[in-house]
């Protein structure tokens, strides 16, 4: 015990003495969810928009403003020809034109026309979807003061009513941050040691191999709840994501996710015999299936079966979806069983191997 | 019983024979030098004895203890102090040392007598990083570490390729020291020079043991009169030397060219031939005097 302990304290030193260590341990998450909370979100937000209006009559201006009132659009210029239009798009001065048609007062149901800078096809979706949901319930409102009665289909989202693009992220970048750290930390540290030529002098020492590998992983464990707590507390003050459910349910399984990841790097620092190799290895073969199979950025769903069917074996799919089942949903442990189960039985699998992989001899 | 019995151990890397049946016998308490070039197989048959390594044949045991089967007993009590400088780097001297100790499962106080000797000429340092220490210092904290446990036979790989002469004779005086202690010692050393400071040396070479004995009577075995040969140009002399029918063998060594004739008894007369062949070549002023053969002159004759 007093071995394991002193291990530790030694695993320690190395962290805190190494300022690359510390900047990937407590530096990046910081700068990973605030990178993703600002910088890179799909949100639509303050959209220069034109208008080329032909009509200029009271109905289009007042269609005009309520555009330009919403959070996503604003009103960049007033156009006087098509020509105009052509040149704003391509000095990307705005992504989106109305054109209203003239006298569209007195014909309401002629077409208003919405081009939009389809360069990036799914921005230019999203941009005609919303100009196009913000002109129909004008025209709603239109209908409500002259008709009376009148069907209005009322849209409720649950879970997430404002649609925040946060909602989905947060659980996504701790899967991704954890299982990073984790992995690479624990991996790099042991391998380390072997190019340090400092894994020789521990192999012909009384200390048990399993204390070896388990002793590396500890301080990580540590360290990455301190990244949890900094995650947390960023994006409920920050981004203002709620955290619905149990606080207690969602550190455990975290903590679930956080062995499965240290458990993958021991067994990459089996495999890899150089601090690079195991960089790599953590890089590549961990972070493009988190990023691309996990469901954090693309809906497994529309994935080919043989996609589908391999997203499976990556550990943050399944966190991801705990996470987001707690966190958002508010739901209690006893709904993500599954997902707890499938994580419990992945560290039993990841350690078993690592454990019997681990050389005693060179 | 720390002793060390090797018997026709083999090891084979790829294409490359590391080691081809080497047997020795290392007695209790004694120092043993392993001696020999680089890819000699010093390292390797290190790591067989400290249970890194399996031999392809062949057995070995340490302390009555069999390299292969009693592992877990064997690293318990040996001191093992790698080749290449293999402590933590951005661990200050006494965190080095307190953590090998704890690893052992003792703490520095308890065996402080046995390190003290090395240990308070890099105390003054303790607070500074290993990485940051000179050669030597490096040599003695590892030493340090390797010795914290008061093991029954120590290892140690080449501790002195990379040190100043200074350092490295008062790295022989500690191991002298250790010696009085009880502790078999095995080292390996690529300076021929330090063979004389082990009580017996096996002199190595391509992964053969060529000679065991003592670094006496390995110099003794050494028959024919040596000479020594000094003078101005010293490259082209050596091929002049090798021209000449009567010389045996000529080797560069430092300053001066050591040389043996063909027959065992060399007369003055033949001396006197070979300054008036180096004369008619060019050569004047060349000393030759009479040297007692060294532990080089023996393994370069082999």
């Amino acid at each position: 015990m007093k071995q394991f302990a002193s291990f530790i304290r030694k695993e320690f030193y190395h962290i805190f003495r190494d300022i690359r260590t510390m900047l990937i341990m407590l530096v990046m998450p910081i700068i990973l969810i605030i990178l993703f909370g600002y910088a890179i979100t799909t949100e639509i937000k303050s959209v220069p928009f034109a208008v080329l209006d032909r009509s200029r009559d009271e109905v289009t201006t007042r269609l005009t403003d309520r555009i330009g009132a919403s959070e996503y659009f604003n009103l960049y210029k007033l156009l006087d020809s098509e020509e105009e239009a052509q040149d704003l798009f391509r000095q990307g001065k705005v992504r989106l034109v109305v054109v209203f048609p003239p006298q569209y007062a007195s014909s309401p149901d002629a077409a208003i026309q919405l081009l939009a800078d389809a360069t990036d096809p799914n921005e230019a979706t999203q941009l005609t979807g919303y100009a196009t949901a913000i002109i129909t319930a004008a025209k709603t409102d239109a209908i409500v003061q002259t008709m009376p009665i009148g069907i209005i289909p009322v849209v409720h989202l649950l879970y997430n009513p404002l649609m925040k693009g946060a909602y989905n992220f947060v659980p996504g970048v701790m899967g991704l941050i954890l299982i990073l750290i984790c992995a690479m930390m624990t991996s790099v540290g042991i391998v380390r040691e072997k190019e340090m030529g400092t894994m020789e002098i521990l192999l012909v020492s009384p200390m048990k191999p399993v204390y070896i590998i388990l002793a590396k992983a500890v301080p990580y464990l540590l360290l990455s709840m301190v990244n949890i707590t900094t995650i947390l507390l960023l994006s409920y003050f920050l981004l203002e994501v709620p955290i619905m459910g149990s606080l207690f349910s969602l550190v455990m399984v975290t903590v679930l996710y956080i062995i499965v990841s240290l458990c993958l790097g021991l067994l990459i620092s089996t495999v890899a015999d150089t601090q690079q190799a195991a960089m790599l290895i953590s890089g590549m073969a961990l972070m493009l299936p988190v990023m691309l199979l996990s469901g954090m950025m693309f809906p497994i769903e529309n994935m080919p079966k043989l996609l589908q069917w391999l997203s499976n074996i990556v550990p943050a799919k399944w966190y991801i979806i705990a996470v987001k089942d707690i966190m958002i949903k508010g739901l209690s442990i006893t709904s993500v069983l599954k997902e707890t189960g499938i994580l419990i039985l992945m560290a039993f699998v990841l350690i078993a191997i690592s454990v019997k992989r681990f050389k005693i001899r060179l | 019983m720390n002793n060390v019995s090797i018997q026709h151990i083999s090891k084979k890397y790829a294409s490359i024979e590391a080691l081809q049946d080497i047997s020795l016998e290392i007695q209790p308490g004694e120092l043993f030098g392993l001696i020999g070039p680089d890819g000699a197989g010093k390292t390797t048959l290190f790591r067989i004895l400290t249970t890194l390594l399996l031999a392809d044949s062949g057995s070995a045991s340490v302390c009555g203890l069999d390299v292969v089967k009693d592992l877990r007993e064997i690293r318990k009590r040996v001191g093992y102090m790698p080749g290449r400088f293999s402590l933590y780097q951005d661990l200050t001297v006494e965190e080095n040392l307190q953590f090998f100790a704890t690893v052992f499962n003792t703490t520095i106080e308890k065996n402080y007598d046995l390190v003290r000797d090395i240990y308070v000429q890099i105390e003054p340092f303790k607070h500074r990083r290993a990485g940051k220490l000179s050669g030597g210092m490096k040599q003695k904290l590892a030493l340090s570490c390797a010795l914290i446990h008061r093991p029954d036979v120590l290892f140690l790989d080449e501790p002195t390729t990379g040190v100043d002469p200074v350092s490295r004779v008062e790295f022989w005086d500690m191991l002298d020291r250790l010696k009085k202690q009880g502790i078999t010692i095995l080292v390996s050393t690529p300076y021929m020079d330090e063979a004389s400071r082990c009580d017996r040396i096996a002199l190595m070479r391509a992964g053969k043991c060529l000679s065991v004995d003592t670094p006496e009577n390995i110099r003794r075995s050494f028959t024919r009169s040596l000479w020594a040969v000094q003078g101005a140009q010293m490259y082209p002399l050596l091929n002049v030397l090798r021209n000449y029918p009567e010389i045996y063998s000529c080797y560069a060594f430092g300053d001066a060219h050591h040389l043996t004739f063909r027959h065992q008894n060399v007369s003055d007369n033949e001396i006197n031939a070979l300054q008036e062949y180096l004369k008619t070549n060019g050569y004047t002023g060349v000393e030759l005097r009479k040297i007692e053969p060294s532990v080089e002159d023996c393994f370069m004759a082999l």
